[in-house]
This record gives C-alpha cells, structure tokens and sequence, in this order.
C-alpha cells in the first residue's frame, strides 16, 4: 500500500533521495534547495542512508566531486539552484559530456543580478544546452516521481546522461501538499543497482577518463552523445509506463489538458500548470475550446510529439519563466514555434514572458492569455508575437 | 620509514614512456617518482588538473597511465578526486569493491595555487584519504608561460613580460606549502626530485601511506617557459636546493622538520643564471633586483629554520 503523507517539495525531493540511498552526495546549501542536503546530511547522521555525504565548499565543487564519484562507479545525487546551478556550468557539460548519470533536483530560482531568491526558470532554461536530460514537475508529487524514475532513465545503457529534476523554488519547495509515496522496498527494486562497465575503481580493467580529445575523434564523441539524448526518449517513456504499473500515476513527455477538440492552448512548464488548469475549466465552462500543455520533458525536446499535439489548434500561447534575451521571445516559445513550422495550416503562436523573480502568476493572468488567444481567433490577427505578462511597464 | 630505492626502482613503472611532454621536463620525473612509492600490490586512482600533465599523458585513444586516471577541468582536480575517494568508501564498505586503492591527485601550479586553489582547500579540509601534488613549474605553461602565484619575482614570463619600464613579474610568490600547513593536515612536505631522489621517494610514501589528507609540494622545472638547456634539468633541481630557493621539509602532524641544510648556502645568482627567464637582471642596472630576491630568499629560509627549529 502507497503510504499517504503530506510534505513539501523539498521534503519530498529529500524522501526521494532517502528511499533511493544513493552511494554519493555531494552538494552545497543555496535558497531554496538548502533544505535538501539538510534533511539528506540528517538521514546519514541518523543512519537512516549508507551514503558518503561530502559537504563540499562551493557547487562547482559539489558537480566535481559528482563527476568523480560517479565516473568511480557510484550512483550519485545533488541538489541546486540558481547560482549554485550557474556555478556548476563548465561542469554540467563535463558530467554530461562524459557520459554520467547522476541525478539532480533543480529547485528553480531566478538567476543575479539583481540577486532574488523566488522563483523562475531563468538557471534550468541556461543549462538547457549542457547536454542534461530535464523534467519539470508541476508539485511535490512529480518532483518525488521524477526523481525515482530519473535514476532509471540516467543509467540505462542506452543513455547515460545526467538528469535534472525540476521544481519551482518556494512555490512547490516550500509548500506543504499531500502526496503519496511508495514503500522504500518499492523504491528500491524500481531503481536497482547501477549497471556498470567502464569505471575508475574497476580492478579488472583501469580505465582513462576525460582524455584531451581532439579533431579526429571529439566530433564523434559529441555525436555519440546526441544519439543518447535521442533515445533517452524512448526510455523516458518506458520507463514512466513502468512506473504507472507501480503507481498508478502515469508520465509522459508532456500532459495534456482538455486538449482533444482545443481550439486554443497554453504551453507551460512546472507549477503554473496548476493556475492555468483552473482557468481552462472556467473557461470550458463558458464553452471556450481551451486546452493546456504542460511540457514535462524538455530536454529531449518532444518535437514531433508536440508537433502533432498542437497541430489542430487556431492559437498557442508559450509562456516561458524565463528571458533568453534573444529580443524575440522566451526559450520554450522559440522551439515550440521551431516545431510547428512542418504543419502546414499551422497555428497562430505568440509569447508571453512571465512571473520573472517570483512575480506571482495570476488566475486573471493566465486568463489575459486565453483572451488574447480569442482575439486572435476572431480577428485572424496577431497584434504582438512577443509579450511579458504581469510586469508594470 | 625506511627507504630501499634500489628495491623501489625496481617496481614497474605506472605511468608509460610514449608520453608528450618536452625533453627536459620536470613533470614525468615527478610524477614517477611520487607513483613509485606506491605498493605494486595497491591499486590507484589517478586525477590531473587540467595541463601540460594532462593535455600530455592522455590523448584519446592512448594514455600513459597504468592505474585508472581521471581528469576533469583546470580547476578541480582536489573536488574530483575527493569524489572518487569518497564513492570508494562507500563502494567498499558496502562490499562491492575487495582491493585497495590510493588516490593521487596531480596539479600544476596553475591549477593548485591559482585557479584550483578553493577545491584543493576544500578537499584537504574536508580530510579525504588522498594526496594533492603540485608540480610547481611556477608558470602557466600549458597556455604559453604566463605568469602565476607561484612565479618568482622578476621572472620573464608572457604575462608578466620583462620590458624596458618593469623588470618581469612584481610580485613575491606565493608560499602554497605554508598555506596547506595553516590546514593542519596530516602530512604537508615541500620536495623535488634532487639528488638521489631520496627525498621525494620517501615524502611521497610518508604522503601516500599516512592515512587522511596529504600535499606535496614538488619543485618541477620547465625548460621551455624557464629557458635552460633541457640536459641541465637536475642542475637546475641542485641550485634551487642549494640556494634555498626551494627549501626541502616537512610538516608531519604539527611538526616541522627540515630534511636538507646545505652545507654551504649558494647565492640566489647561481640559480638565476643558468634560465632565461632571468636574463635581464644579469644587466648591471639591474643588480638590485637579485639582491633584493636575496634578501626575500635569506627572510623566509631563517623563518623555516625557525620553525624547524634549527
């Protein structure tokens, strides 16, 4: 029987992490995932884990050390966000790169400057070219989900590439939900051990890792590495139908919402979907044709999934909670819009810049966005492609 | 702790000929000397910074090193390997792992002084079974020679360029060995491949086999960013010894102990001569400049003997 508790996102995340008992974790306090390691450095004082916990002196060291301990052989976590995130850059690609799978709740917050501790999506939005799978959780439900089925999709052999399991700082971090968890002994038959062929405290067989790398050979080095992150998807996906077994709870790429007959939609990411799904059933109940996508999956981009999902509609929305400073539109607007380009009669597509440094997303807020959708339906025309929603101009 | 280097040649060598660092160059003479004092029965984890070491020894598809090697970036050689020591706790204590392993973690002095200066302290505070060692060849030579922490006053390097206004690099350098002895560590020593490499055979087991966190500080000439002929590599080694440029010790649970007093002190000018890198103080107008580098050298050996007590 699933055991019913009510936790907050980063007791979840932290829960997740105990019940999974990793070999190695290494990280470093930043608001809002402070609360990760403190809860995980309690699970080992009391004995309740059989993990090294190294409490390393910056986050760059915290992915150094991961990258050690995981090319050694073991199964490694850590927890960031924000800054400490940025900090881990060069050795995000480095984890990636070399082909580790280590497991990383993200607990989002805006970047500096000007230094803010709430939440949007500006640290995880940067990494997203580093080369780490990433999912996104709309509660502490998905986070805790996303978590346990991440170390599967890490390690399978056919990937073998870092993941990071995002959530909204503070939003869902620090907010008390229910949720249901499953038994350790569930956790830890669904997660295994790690698999392993190459590694440094191999006996049998030393191994050299991250050699200098050169023309003749790093260009197939990087290419071997795209063809992980494309499979990754097909095992995202199996591995979230066996999850579903266990569970009940059922992943995909991205959940739709009252998408079957939609004539317009919003794509977002994490907690918002819970305000935007309110909205789409006002508005269904008003007959409006509205529907949402919350992408779950966005590092491999499910381009031809959502393609085909968004195909139909007369106007999409992306809301991004976060600038890329492209001066035309946030991150997940520009790829979704990328996306629909093969679609013949396609939908009209605009973007709205949202909730930056935790600015609250509103019930009216999100409704703006289907009301400009039905203008844009109505009048056939896009007045503006690239908007911020909520910011006092 | 008794040393048979005679026995200890005799071990085979863990890190393999075929290697691309230049003629004359410190750093294989110093990594092999260290690896030496390992048993041939222990097994090794090896980590480099990124540098001429490793830009030098592991080029995909081939590797100098017979022990299992890792390297990460320029900066995080002491994160890295405190990773991998730290999944080998877990790893053995759990069963999966029967042999026993060291872990070595070799860095420039680029990436111990300067960039990875924050990763080595953490890794040596956070009291990781390992041991961190600088080959200092006091330069950032794999980028060209610019300078460091580490480089000594006036040296002529790309960044600190001798010209007709400033005389090379400005500063004093940086004394690493002392800052890793403020971490009360185990075991701290400052050595060099010198001699009949007594020294840094017996440093580097003293290191290896002491149990916690160890740094070595090894003296590593470079004959390209330090412009001496590549035969002189050990002359070099003998006059930062005997100038007490490069005072040998050690620092063994709180106790300082010089290994090597000359018996007769060299003036620093005997050093300087034989390198390039300190042509423009032998001009006439410049003999200050040596005797001021006189003076500094005279300061800090008197303090260290103070400190050792002699």
């Amino acid at each position: 029987m699933a055991i019913r508790e009510r936790l907050s996102g980063n007791e979840a995340v932290a829960t997740a992490m105990k019940q999974i008992n990793p070999d190695v974790v290494a990280a470093f306090p930043i608001t809002p995932s402070t609360e990760v390691p403190q809860y995980f450095s309690q699970f080992v004082a009391n004995g309740s884990v059989d993990t090294e916990f190294v409490a390393v002196e910056s986050e760059h060291s915290a992915m150094s050390a991961c990258v050690g301990a995981s090319a050694a052989g073991a199964r490694v976590m850590t927890a960031t966000s924000a800054n400490g995130l940025a900090l881990m850059w060069e050795i995000l690609y480095i984890a990636a790169s070399s082909r580790l799978p280590i497991v990383m709740p993200v607990i989002n917050r805006a970047l500096s400057a000007p230094i803010n501790i709430h939440n949007d999506h500006s640290d995880s939005m940067g990494a997203r070219d580093s080369g780490w799978i990433q999912l996104y959780s709309e509660d502490n439900q998905e986070a805790y989900d996303n978590i346990i089925q991440a170390i599967r999709i890490a390690e399978h052999k056919d990937v073998q590439l870092p993941v990071m399991v995002c959530m909204d700082g503070f939003i869902v971090s620090h907010a008390v939900e229910n949720i249901e968890l499953l038994e350790t002994e569930k956790v830890k038959e669904f997660v295994g051990e790690r698999e392993l062929e190459d590694y440094l405290l191999n006996a049998e067989r030393p191994v050299s890792m991250g050699p200098l790398d050169l023309p003749p050979h790093y260009f197939e080095h990087k290419r071997q590495q795209a063809e992980a992150m494309k499979n990754a998807k097909k095992v995202i996906l199996e591995i979230a139908e066996e999850y579903e077994k266990l569970t009940g709870r059922k992943y995909g790429l991205f959940e739709e919402y009252k998408m079957e007959d939609a004539e317009v939609a919003i794509v977002v990411l994490n907690s918002t979907a819970g305000t935007a799904k309110e909205v789409v059933d006002e508005l269904r109940e008003n007959g409006v044709k509205a529907g949402l996508i919350k992408l779950r999956v966005f590092r491999p981009f499910p381009v031809d999934e959502l393609k085909e999902a968004l195909k139909d509609l007369k106007a999409v929305a992306v809301m991004d909670k976060a600038d890329s400073f492209s001066a035309a539109g946030g991150p997940v607007f520009t790829e979704i819009r990328a996306a629909l380009y093969d679609v013949e009669d396609r939908p009209e597509i605009v973007s709205y810049i949202y909730g930056l440094g935790g600015r609250d997303v509103r019930v009216d807020d999100i409704k703006k966005v289907y009301d400009d959708l039905k203008e844009i339906v109505e009048t056939g025309k896009v007045e503006s492609v690239y908007n911020y929603l909520g910011v006092k101009e | 702790m008794a040393l048979n280097l005679r026995e200890a040649v005799k071990r085979p060598e863990r890190f393999t000929g075929g290697h691309r660092l230049c003629a004359g160059c410190g750093a294989s003479v110093t990594v092999r000397s260290v690896l030496r004092a390992l048993k041939p029965e222990d097994k090794a984890v090896i980590g480099a910074a990124t540098g001429c070491l490793e830009v030098s020894s592991c080029l995909y598809p081939y590797t100098a090193w017979k022990d299992s090697f890792i390297h990460n970036a320029f900066e995080n050689v002491g994160a890295t390997v405190s990773g991998a020591e730290a999944a080998y706790r877990v790893l053995k204590k759990k069963g999966k792992i029967n042999d026993n392993y060291k872990f070595i973690a070799f860095g420039g002095d680029g990436g111990t002084y300067d960039i990875g200066l924050q990763s080595l302290s953490g890794a040596m505070e956070r009291g990781h079974d390992m041991v961190y060692v600088c080959y200092d060849n006091g330069a950032y030579m794999n980028t060209g020679i610019q300078r460091s922490s580490a480089t000594p006053k006036f040296a002529n390097t790309t960044t600190s360029p001798a010209g007709k206004v400033v005389p090379g690099k400005q500063q004093f350098r940086k004394d690493l060995t002392q800052v890793m002895a403020g971490h009360h560590i185990p075991y701290v020593a400052q050595t060099a491949p010198f001699g009949n490499f007594n020294d840094i055979h017996a440093k580097a087991e003293k290191a290896i086999y002491t149990e916690g966190p160890a740094f070595l500080n090894v003296f590593t000439p470079c004959p390209r960013g330090w412009r001496y002929d590549t035969p002189k590599l050990m002359e070099i080694i003998k006059l930062a010894v005997e100038t007490c440029y490069w005072p040998l010790y050690e620092i063994e649970n709180g106790k300082w102990k010089l290994s090597y007093k000359p018996k007769k002190k060299l003036p620093i000018e005997e050093f300087l001569r034989p390198q390039g890198r300190f042509k423009h103080l032998f001009k006439p107008e410049n003999q200050h400049l040596i005797e001021e580098l006189q003076k500094e050298v005279d300061k800090r050996w008197e303090a260290l003997l103070e400190k050792c007590e002699e």
